[in-house]
């Protein structure tokens, strides 16, 4: 990767800009501490892939364990015995312990180290000055701190799996008391460890957020007024605002749960608890819910921090292969705005079991039945774009097509939960898991493969190679489907979700649930064994591609009419060889008597 | 290669980029806080009725020195006015005006800082003792003429104490909310400046002994979780406005209008610093 | 960043602000008298302590309305707010609104409980 990219200050532009960098810069001020946006966007890339990676790999490991209870975990059952101890492992069998503190981390580095710095870090930083003709971020320094941050946060979360009593095992949403009561014994555990990279991470996105949207507001080229930009800058722009507020009461809430761990205090411990048969050492008089009420203030905007900026990709390729304007960009426009606002005034359909009164829950169902309806909006405008359209179905195309109704599926299912009534029953269940998943990970995620497919030759000068992108898509998809599908007819036969041996003992002779659904564990496992055959050829793609992949002959091989085709290839330090003029809106393809089938938002007539 | 509107503003936003780059970063910060200060409203309104320590749980009253928070506001809100001064003297191209401001501001974060510090001191040598009648009362230790921090029984135990001599406090008005009556006696002892009673408790009828720390009482953890955040933030603020008036003053001659701005961003910070205590005093100490 | 391509002397400033004949000496004062009225704000506050009010509601509402007061002059005046721009006012703006609609939204879950449900708590003296 790193030999595509000209050296910044190189020759061609920039001669009188440059007049003082004389000094080629070293690999560190380079590659380690670049404050070019291109650079920190394929560093963000990277990591979160990794991430993505590792993220994937403890849920391989999960998925054993629920479809073979109580069997060793093939190939690392050893190695986990090994390295985190029998507690953990014993003879390589998943222990609850590992099971929980798995699942916790996988939610959370999926979430926070993978989808987040992948959509808004990797393709938000490297796109987004290209395509409002800017020549780098507004505040290129923090750009560079705000990647650093996320890079440290994810060591610290890796290196929780090996503090005594091993990573949080109190579920990615961390509730008190579980949170603080899990790992009493020790002051460095775990816990403690997820809450310091938490608020290493919400300051990286934080500084990442101010530079994004005062970057938008502030660097837009001449002629790029609003109503000109890509849909996916709008969304972009509209995911920076849901993170520079939502988050500040995460790492608030998590500051406190630090104090609730380290200093003793009783911010969300509760009076009179009593915890393996004694009462526990604290002051008491704190409240559990005010835990839940700030983190799923942030962790209900977060879920359109993951869906956006997926849907900005999705919106991009579905205008350049169907050769045709999107339909409906004013709505789009307002839509994207619209679930701004909402996303901050529905987050306790996510507490609905709290015993909150029936007329602050009717508030909050209400508010999130309104939010479906711009959600759909923008899942109409894409699915109309398509009609009349002269579609070319290659790889980011085939993953942006797909993603419409997977995240359609998403979404739909999505409403029962929304419903008090109907999530009483549902909350907690595997239905909910296979919801969420759906827009995530056939929805988000395939966003995010067709970005990576569509930009690779502007990042790199090279095609990905078009036959195992096919192949990628179509195992993946078939995969998604099989993994998360039964998923909703477990959670609905009433199967809990976090439960260690798959729900086994939930469903014994007389305690609960239909077994019948049971069987279905096995059948998602090899899934999932499948989900993992079919990202091999993506991974040897990527990275043979760099080298060997079909070299580009233009600048603009998609033939696009935003400005981020309009540079070099590699776009060099400065982006532009002259600051880019705006003359026309974003997607004028097929202009009736138009030369070409589509004219760059930079050309005059 | 240089990033447009760093110093001049762009025609259509009026703003350059710090500037939006500041506000932004500040709208983060009114959420943050936002975010204590519902915590603060929750566990307050959840407390149960009754006044503290005699309800293990009840909402204490009247423990912070006022006076001197007064005061600490008066210092703040004086750092407030000469940051603003400070960025005005640099317009009016006065730089030797615009040090003297800035060394004034610097001076009372400081000094804020130092007076928090030894309200902080005072609240670590101040204790709840449950004795064995069941009852619990509070007041500062007299340990051979040193009032000791961060005690527990076990530090009674260790010194091989047999009697502890106590500055018990005397409930002063201030330890009714607000809306409370208050009564005559207490208003009398007020009065008469009577604020404890010395006493000698044998320390075999106490119980526990606990001082004024965060995981005390919930009070005590909002408290100090507060004032310490807002004290980080008045340090932070404080160190960048010493790095404008007095380390990065080169930038003044090679280009003032950009200094300028710095000073201006770094003043916004520091006023949103000052506006936070405005709240945060009135709510912690008051009410 | 730091090079300078106009040609201005050192100290050359007053050219780039939005009124053009800034009057120094008019905000000068401005920022003096807001700065007292702060001060006597704040003694305002603690002397308001002494006075009874009916209610504990109307208490927080005094408290809570003079320290507006004072935040007010403290954005318009300190912070430029009140000749600032919109972008700025729009974005401060809803930033108020969600933080009070959190701290509202937050307080008034557990009014009006489903009768039962929300745990007892049970004080270990």
């Amino acid at each position: 990767m790193q030999t595509a990219i000209t050296h910044p200050g190189a020759g061609s532009v920039h001669a009188g800009a440059h007049a003082h960098d004389h000094h080629e810069p070293s690999f560190l001020t380079k590659y380690v501490f670049s404050t070019d946006h291109k650079i920190i966007g394929i560093q963000y890339g990277l990591t979160s892939l990794l991430f993505l990676f590792f993220g994937f790999m403890l849920m391989l490991a999960m998925r054993q364990q629920l479809a073979y209870p109580g069997k060793p975990i093939p190939v690392v059952g050893g190695l986990l015995n090994k390295v985190l101890g029998p507690d953990m492992a014993a003879d390589g069998v998943m222990q609850a312990d590992l099971y929980n503190a798995f699942g916790a981390m996988h939610g959370t580095i999926m979430v926070f180290l993978a989808i987040v710095p992948l959509a808004f870090g990797a393709f938000g930083n490297y796109v987004t000055p290209l395509q409002i003709g800017a020549p780098d971020m507004a505040f290129p320094r923090l750009n560079m701190a705000s990647y650093h941050f996320f890079f440290w946060g994810g060591v610290v979360m890796l290196a929780s799996f090996f503090v005594p009593g091993g990573a949080a095992k109190s579920g990615w949403t961390s509730y008190s008391p579980l949170a603080t009561v899990a790992d009493l014994n020790n002051y460095i555990d775990g816990q403690t460890l997820w809450l310091i990279g938490m608020v290493l991470l919400i300051t990286s996105s934080l500084l990442g957020a101010v530079n994004f949207i005062a970057t938008i507001i502030q660097l837009r080229a001449k002629g790029m007024t609003w109503m000109r930009l890509p849909f996916f800058v709008w969304a972009q722009f509209v995911t920076g605002f849901l993170l520079l507020l939502a988050f500040p009461p995460l790492e608030a809430a998590g500051l406190l749960q630090l104090s609730d761990n380290i200093l003793g205090t009783s911010f969300f411990l509760p009076t009179g608890l009593v915890y393996n048969s004694q009462p526990l050492d604290v002051s008491g008089g704190g409240s559990p819910l005010l835990w839940q009420h700030l983190f799923w203030f942030l962790a209900h905007p977060e879920v359109y921090v993951l869906i956006l900026p997926a849907m900005g990709i999705v919106a991009e390729v579905i205008a350049n292969n169907t050769r045709k304007p999107l339909w409906g960009y004013r709505s789009l426009v307002y839509a994207v705005l619209a679930i701004g606002f909402l996303a901050f005034i529905v987050w306790a359909h996510h507490m609905y079991m709290t015993g909150m009164g029936t007329k602050i829950a009717t508030f909050f169902q209400t508010t999130t039945m309104m939010i479906s309806i711009p959600s759909v909006i923008i899942l109409t405008a894409l699915f109309i774009s398509l009609w009349g359209g002269s579609i070319r179905f290659n790889t980011p195309m085939l993953f942006a097509l797909s993603f419409l109704p997977m995240f359609g599926i998403g979404g739909l299912t999505g409403l029962p939960l929304g419903l008090n009534a109907a999530d009483i029953y549902l909350h907690d269940s595997y239905y909910v898991i296979g919801h969420f998943h759906y827009v995530v990970a056939p929805g988000t995620i395939f966003g995010l493969f067709a970005g990576v497919y569509f930009w690779y030759p502007k990042i790199t000068g090279r095609m990905m190679n078009e036959f195992w992108g096919r192949v990628h898509w179509i195992i993946s998809l078939v995969a998604m489907n099989l993994i998360f599908a039964p998923m909703f007819i477990q959670g609905i036969r009433g199967m809990s979700r976090r439960m260690y041996d798959g729900g086994a003992t939930y469903f014994a002779e007389g305690v609960g649930a239909d077994p019948g659904v049971l069987w279905l564990n096995k059948f998602i496992t090899h899934g999932a064994m499948l989900l993992a055959l079919g990202q091999i050829p993506f991974i040897i793609n990527f990275f043979w591609s760099i080298r060997n992949g079909r070299k580009v002959t233009s600048d603009n091989p998609w033939q696009a009419t935003t400005l981020d085709w309009q540079t070099p290839t590699p776009p060099p330090h400065g982006n532009f060889a002259e600051t880019p003029v705006v003359y026309r809106g974003p997607y004028e393809y097929s202009v009736p008597g138009a030369k070409q089938d589509f004219t760059p938002q930079s050309q005059p007539n | 290669m240089e990033i447009p509107y760093a110093v001049k503003p762009r025609p259509d936003t009026g703003l350059y980029n710090a500037k939006v780059g500041i506000w932004l970063f500040l709208a983060s910060e009114v959420m943050l806080f936002g975010a204590f200060f519902s915590t603060y409203i929750l566990l307050r309104v959840q407390a149960p009725h009754g006044f503290w320590p005699e309800v293990a749980l009840g909402w204490p009253h009247g423990l912070l020195n006022i006076p001197i928070g007064t005061f600490n506001t008066a210092v703040l809100i004086t750092s407030s006015v000469t940051v603003v001064m400070a960025w005005i003297a640099l317009k009016q191209n006065e730089f030797a005006r615009f040090r003297k401001f800035m060394a004034i501001t610097i001076a009372c974060a400081l000094g804020f800082l130092v007076i928090k510090t030894f309200e902080y001191k005072e609240k670590f040598g101040h204790y709840v003792i449950q004795l064995a009648d069941g009852s619990r009362i509070t007041g500062h230790l007299d340990v051979q003429g040193k009032s000791p921090l961060f005690w527990t029984k076990k530090n009674l135990e260790d010194a091989k104490l047999e009697s502890l001599k106590v500055l018990e406090d005397i409930p002063n008005k201030f330890r009714f909310p607000v809306g409370h009556a208050i009564p005559e006696d207490v208003h009398k002892a007020h009065a008469e400046g009577h604020h404890h009673k010395d006493r000698e408790i044998p320390v075999s009828d106490i119980v526990s002994l606990k001082a004024f720390i965060p995981s005390t009482h919930p009070f005590f953890a909002i408290y100090f979780t507060m004032t310490f955040l807002h004290g980080l933030h008045v340090l932070g603020g404080a160190l960048v406005l010493f790095y404008f008036g007095f380390i990065g003053t080169r930038l003044w001659k090679t280009n003032p209008e950009q200094f300028t701005n710095r000073v201006e961003v770094g003043g916004l910070f520091w006023h949103f610093v000052d506006l936070v205590w405005i709240f945060l005093f009135p709510v912690v100490y008051l009410l | 960043m730091s090079d300078s391509k106009h040609a201005t002397a050192p100290g050359g400033t007053g050219h780039h602000h939005s009124h053009h004949d800034y009057d120094f000496a008019a905000h000068k004062k401005v920022y003096w008298a807001v700065g007292a009225a702060l001060l006597v704000g704040t003694v305002i506050t603690v002397l308001a302590r002494e006075w009874e009010f009916s209610s504990v509601a109307l208490t927080i509402a005094v408290a809570l309305f003079i320290a507006t007061v004072k935040a007010f002059l403290v954005c318009a005046y300190f912070m430029h707010l009140l000749s600032e721009r919109k972008a700025i006012y729009l974005v401060m703006a809803t930033t108020l609104a969600f933080a009070i609609g959190m701290v509202a939204l937050i307080l008034f879950s557990d009014k009006d409980p489903i009768p039962g449900t929300l745990p007892k708590t049970v004080y270990v003296p």
